[in-house]
Order: C-alpha cells, then structure tokens, then sequence
C-alpha cells in the first residue's frame, strides 16, 4: 500500500496578469482563432471604406442652412440638413396652429418631466397618481385650450411628437392594468372568466392593428347610440390599449406562471386573499421576471403609434409625411427627414431601454446571495 | 372541546382516496407529531386544517370553526393557523422584515411601525434578529427556516403546522431549526408536525401518529409509540428507520 499522503498548505496567490490589458483583451475578442481574426480584418476594412464616405456625407458636404438652391446645388452628395432646419416644426408638431406651437412644446416638456419623475424609485408612492391625473388634465388643457383664455384646438390638428406621446404613454396606461386582469383572468379557476380572457386574448391577438384602428375609427361611431359622439382621438386611444393590453396578458400571464405555486400557498397561509396574494406577492415577483419583455413590448408599442397615419391622424412620421408631401421644392430631401423622425424615436427608445437595466438591476439585489 | 376535531374525513387526489374516515381529536397545547411512509397522507392532512387542500366527506372543526367552502371561514381559521413548509416558501422579493410583516399589515390591519416592533420580537424568538434586513435567499436553509417559522408566528396564531420542516436542511442546519420548534413547545402553543424527526417525537412531542395508505393506524404517547409499537406495520416501519 501507498504512504498516507501528508498535507502541505497551499497560500492563496494572484492570478496570472495575462488575463488584463488591451492586447488579452484584443486576443480573447478580436483574434481569438482564424475565423475570428478573419471577421474583424474585414469588419475593419469595411469601416475603412465606408465611415469616411458616410462623415462626407453628412458632416463635410452637408448643408444644414434652410437654404434649396444650396441643397439642389449639394446633389445628394451631401446631406441637406436644411430641410430639418426649414420643416422641424411641422415634423414635431404637425397641422397645429403655427402661432400656438408653444403649447404643444410645455405640453411634451410636461409630459416628458412626469415621465422622468415617476422613474425615480424614490417618488413610488401613492401621490404618483393624483400627480399623474392632473399632469393628464394639464396636457390636455394645454393642447386643446379654451381654457385660462388658450384659443380652442380641435383635436384633428393635434399631430407631431406631442400625439405620438399621448398615444404611446395613454395606450400603455390603459393596457397594463388591463394586461394584468386579463393574465388573471387566464389563470382563474372560473371557467366563465378564463374562457372570456382567452377569447379576448386570441382575438385582439389574431388581427392587425391596423385593422382595429379602423374599426376603431370607422365602424365604432356606427355602434354608438344616437347623439353620442366620441372624439376620433379618444376611439383611437383606446383602440390602442385594447390591442396591447392582449399583447401584454400573455407576458404578465408567462411571469405569473413562473413563480412557484408554492408562494401561492404560503400567502394563503398567512390568510392572504386572492387580490392581496396577486398584488404583494405573485405580481412582484412575475413582472420582475418579465420586466425586459415588458420593455420589449413597449417599445413596439411606441413605433406601432405611427399607424394611425392610415385613420388620419398625423403623428411624428405621419407629420413628416405631411410637411415633405405637399412641398414639391424639399420633397426630394425625404431621406433627411426621415433620418431626423428616426434620431427622434430612437433616442426615446434607447432611453426605455437604458432605463430597464437599471431597474432590472435594482430588483435584482433581492436574488444576490451576497 | 378539543381545538382540532377530524370526524370520519375522507379524501380524494382524482380516483385516487388519499385520507380514509380520519377520526382525530387534538386538544389546545398539544403537540402532536405525525409520521409514516412517504404517500401514507400525513402532509394532506395537516393541510386540511388551513384548507390549502378541501375534503370532500365528514366534518373538520378547528378552533370552534367549522371547515368549508365559505370564504370567510376559511380567511378566519388561516388566521388562526401558522404554517411552516418544506421549502420555507419565503417572499424572495421582501426583505426578512417585510415577509414578518407583510400578513400583519394586509391582513390584520397593524400599523406598520407596530408590526416591526412585533416581528423583531419573533426574529428574537428564533434568534435570527441580525438578519432582519436581508433577503431570504442571502440566509442559510436552517436560518431561512427560522425565519419562516417567525413569519408564521408574527399572527399570534393557536395552532402551527409543520409540514417536514426539516426535510431540505443540511444535517448542520436540522438541529437549529428543531430547536426552535422545542423552544415553541414549551410556550404551549398546539403544534401538528409532521416530521421524520424521530428524536424530536421522542422528546418533544405528547402524542405520535402513525399513519399508512390514508388511515391512522396507531396513535400513542413517545414512550408506548417508540418502545412498545401494537401494530405489524408500525414495528416494521419503526425498524427501518430507528
């Protein structure tokens, strides 16, 4: 037989350097085996050719005075800025009345500021709501005037960023609540309930927005009692909601499905009831799970807005359309244009998502084991 | 009038019948430990008592409340029954405070500041007072335990289920947790513990209940249960696992 084998301490050293600096990070990343080496020679190569062309284009050449001779003379070699600095304010605030344009502004700078607030974990308290109501108040005074001697704005003139925040932020509003009792709805042990919540869910599902929309615009007013009429801004709103409120069910439904049963048992346990059991326990805990999901969905939200161009509404892409379609002399700078509606959505995108790693981050600290 | 009445219970998972006419009468103080082989029906029955599972023949009384489908009782006897789980089942998503204080709050109506001071005196009870402002996935199996049963507690309820609660702890961890449990014991709280705890029955316990195939089969004090078994089935199950 073999000696025992006798124990010697091993003490703690650092780890070898070769996994920090620049050229470890560029071996790991860059270069690892040929195939990658391959990719990023050409990537490389590709940016080489192409970044010089594209600050050419749009910084060197461009012309960024509200000048056509100079952007006809540029030929589309170089970017015509100018058609943003000439129509900025039809794109942002579509048919809205030239003069008032700066109640549109404080009415996106509210909205925007209420946003920002509410994003503070620290004011999620039960005031956010009385706040939110009158911000919503507000809004609409500011828009619609004849209030405080505002001149009246009829909302078929609406249009422009302001529309596309009041759609996308007032479609949410209404859908996530909805969402929510419509995942409950799915997981009822009422038949009845959970019946009427799937057939609301496969249907909403199963068509296009752009035909509730339409249904919404068009052939709503017909069902209405006679007398009644609904504002086309408030059918469309709700047409919105409704639609992704089915989108939503389904994402709160897979995060209530994800939190064991067991939890469920334990508020029970402790004399929960059925709303209490879902709102301090299992809601919690299910959005967190689908919080990037939510964002996800959120986010298409936002974009989906610009199909109500079709029931003519004039939102952010609806209103460029609107500023470059009737003006043969910018016309052919559409691309600009466009260029200028995407920076606009794409940065409030990017913020949704920036914002939801933060909170992911925060909610998280409850799952660290440190 | 004993403070647990099972009279002629039966019931069934599907086709299959899981509890058989239990007759079981448990008075105020007792504690009461039950065991058998896995599937015999002993956690079905502890979940009777706060209605996590319905039977579907015979009565159940607990505390002078009558179990049935009414929504009311069952909120009233839930709030006079603590239970504690084989997985702790803690509110991953609150601090250790907040899931003492959470049924305090919500159910009872306590002010918030009030319910603290009385959770912190349950964390106390189960030493684990340090840890209040953690979360229940940063504690070990046996202090998560320890927490559940001081969650369980922060009702002031007459009875405590235990359901295997020491059946997911580490060897380490069992004892911490077990002695809590004695501690309780001694405060005269009834306590329906179903365990394979054997030394805890022994010394802790005033009655064990063995049960197989949804019927109980023998039920006696420690001494008589461990040291002087009546039926075939017990002596057997008794030789497996002493």
């Amino acid at each position: 037989m073999s000696d025992s084998i006798v124990f010697s301490p091993v003490t703690a050293r650092p780890a070898p350097h070769r996994t920090q600096g620049i050229s470890a990070w560029a071996r790991t990343n860059l270069f690892s085996d040929w195939p990658n080496s391959i990719a990023t020679v050409l990537l490389l190569m590709i940016f080489a050719w192409y970044l010089p062309q594209l600050i050419d284009w749009a910084v060197l050449k461009a012309v960024v005075r509200p000048d056509v001779d100079a952007c006809q003379a540029a030929a589309h070699a170089g970017a015509c800025w100018g058609v943003v600095s000439e129509k900025y304010r039809t794109i942002l605030f579509g048919r809205y009345p030239y003069a008032e344009q700066w109640r549109p502004l404080a009415a996106v700078l509210l909205m925007l500021s209420l946003v920002g607030v509410s994003a503070v974990p620290r004011m999620w308290r039960w005031y956010l709501l009385p706040l939110w109501l009158a911000g919503m108040v507000l809004f609409v005074a500011l828009m619609g005037g004849s209030v405080a001697g505002l001149t009246p704005v009829q909302t078929n003139l609406w249009g422009g960023l302001p529309l596309t925040v009041l759609l996308s932020l007032g479609g949410m509003t209404m859908a996530f609540p909805l969402a929510i009792l419509l995942a409950m709805g799915r997981r009822s042990t009422l038949p009845v309930l959970r019946t009427l919540s799937s057939l609301y869910v496969e249907l909403i599902r199963g068509v296009p927005l752009i035909s509730v929309l339409f249904m919404a615009s068009f052939m709503l007013p017909l069902f209405l009692p006679q007398g009644v009429k609904l504002d086309v801004l408030i059918r469309v709103l709700v047409g919105i909601g409704l639609f992704s409120a089915a989108y939503m069910a389904e994402i709160v439904r897979g995060g209530l499905q994800a939190v064991p049963q067991a939890q469920t048992e334990a508020a029970q346990s402790l004399g929960l009831g059925y709303w209490k059991t879902h709102g301090l326990v299992l809601l919690p805990q299910a959005l967190q799970a689908v919080l990037p999901s939510l964002v996800n969905s959120f986010i298409g939200n936002f974009k989906d807005c610009s199909l109500v161009t079709i029931v003519s509404l004039y939102e952010l892409t609806g209103a460029l359309s609107l500023a470059l379609g009737g003006d043969v002399v910018w016309r052919p700078f559409f691309l600009e244009g466009y260029l200028f509606v995407a920076l606009i959505y794409w940065s409030f995108c990017f913020g949704m998502s920036r914002y939801s790693m933060r909170l992911e981050r925060r909610l998280s600290r409850s799952q660290a084991r440190t | 009038m004993s403070i647990i009445e099972f009279d002629k219970v039966n019931k069934w998972f599907g086709q299959q019948h899981v509890l058989r006419d239990i007759d079981l009468q448990v008075e105020a103080g007792e504690q009461v430990v039950i065991c058998g082989p896995s599937g015999s029906g002993k956690s079905t029955l502890i979940r009777l008592v706060n209605r996590l599972e319905a039977h579907e023949e015979g009565r159940l009384v607990v505390d002078g409340i009558t179990i049935d489908d009414n929504a009311k009782s069952i909120e009233a006897v839930r709030r006079k029954v603590g239970m504690v789980f084989q997985q702790f089942n803690l509110f991953p998503h609150l601090s250790v405070l907040e899931n003492l204080t959470l049924a305090p709050v919500w159910v009872n109506g306590t002010a918030q500041k009030d319910a603290e001071a009385q959770a912190m005196q349950q964390l106390e009870r189960v030493h684990i007072a340090e840890q209040a402002h953690k979360y229940p996935l940063q504690l070990s199996g046996g202090q998560q335990q320890r927490v559940a049963i001081a969650r369980a507690l922060c009702l002031s309820p007459r009875i405590m289920l235990f359901d295997e609660p020491t059946s997911a702890l580490d060897p380490e961890m069992i004892k911490e947790v077990l002695d809590v449990m004695a501690e309780l014991a001694t405060q005269g709280i009834t306590m329906l513990c179903v365990t394979h705890e054997m030394g805890f029955a022994r010394s802790v316990a005033n009655r064990v209940i063995f049960m197989d195939d949804g019927q109980i089969i023998e039920e006696a004090p420690p001494t008589d249960f461990f040291d002087n078994p009546q039926s075939a089935r017990l002596q057997e199950f008794l030789s497996r696992i002493l």
